[in-house]
């Protein structure tokens, strides 16, 4: 039988304080033009409304020096509430143990603070999923195969506050 | 006080800091659950929890009629690349430069 608390132990929260407004930070996550620019070296695209396609693609460069298949990720989106709100699912699909775990649910929380400051955070509820729970939780490198929350929301916010993310997509690690 | 002193400040306590390992053995803790054993005040364990809340390494979420609380490592993730990833470059290569000094010498 599964309690209150096994359930949240598969749950994983990260949050980051970033100078923004929640509207930079909407546009951030979801325009292709901007998420390109943090995180895993590819682009996700959302078709922001219920039910619409959530997608993640890797860059040809990375396809190639990481062996990886084009697409890295997939979704739906459950819930979009701009520039507060998005709930999305997700499965990696660059890895065949990864993908077999099926979907997984990720909210996008922001909220406007004090001083220009808005808060994110991310919220992965991974029941049944280990390997992407570990795949996700990992400190490792983006470019040495990890690229866990920590690093990409921490990537978002040097993004939006210096204009140069930390792991330059350009940068090879 | 800036983040980053908000986190060595709530990291600069013993208590502090064996409620995030308690965290990252278990996530997603009610403040009952984390208080056990721990040899201080329900009320202790609150200010405690209130100092991590403050330094964003603890993040609450309800559940139901529960109040949960998560690790967030994002905090020491920030501190980790602008402090320790700087130092620890240089001193590695501090290190294997006196290597091959060293090894260079004709014995």
């Amino acid at each position: 039988m599964k309690t209150t608390a096994d359930t949240a132990v598969t749950t994983q929260v990260y949050r980051v304080y970033i100078k923004a407004t929640p509207q930079a930070i909407w546009d951030a996550i979801t325009d292709p033009a901007w998420n390109a620019r943090f995180g895993y070296p590819g682009t996700s695209s959302y078709d922001l409304r219920p039910g619409g396609a959530f997608r993640a693609v890797a860059t040809p460069e990375m396809v190639q020096a990481m062996q990886l298949p084009e697409e890295l990720a997939d979704g739906e989106v459950v819930e979009a509430d701009p520039p507060r709100r998005l709930v999305q699912t997700w499965r990696f699909l660059f890895d065949p143990e990864l993908a077999a775990e099926g979907f997984t649910r990720v909210t996008w929380e922001i909220e406007q603070d004090d001083g220009g400051i808005s808060s994110l955070t991310l919220i992965h509820e991974l029941e049944n999923a280990p390997k992407t729970a570990a795949q996700v939780a990992s400190v490792a490198h983006i470019l040495q195969g990890g690229g866990g929350w920590a690093m990409v929301v921490s990537d978002l916010k040097s993004l939006l506050e210096t204009g140069s993310p930390m792991f330059g997509k350009t940068e090879q690690g | 006080m800036t983040d980053d002193d908000r986190v060595f400040k709530a990291l600069g306590d013993p208590t502090r800091r064996i409620l995030l390992d308690r965290l990252f053995e278990r996530d997603g803790r009610t403040l009952t659950e984390l208080e056990s054993g721990l040899e201080m005040t329900r009320f202790g364990v609150m200010k405690h929890l209130r100092v991590l809340e403050e330094a964003a390494l603890v993040v609450t979420r309800r559940s139901g009629r529960e109040k949960l609380h998560f690790l967030n490592p994002v905090p020491i993730r920030l501190i980790h690349d602008r402090w320790i990833d700087k130092y620890r470059e240089r001193r590695v290569s501090a290190l294997a430069d006196l290597k091959t000094e060293l090894e260079e010498e004709p014995a």
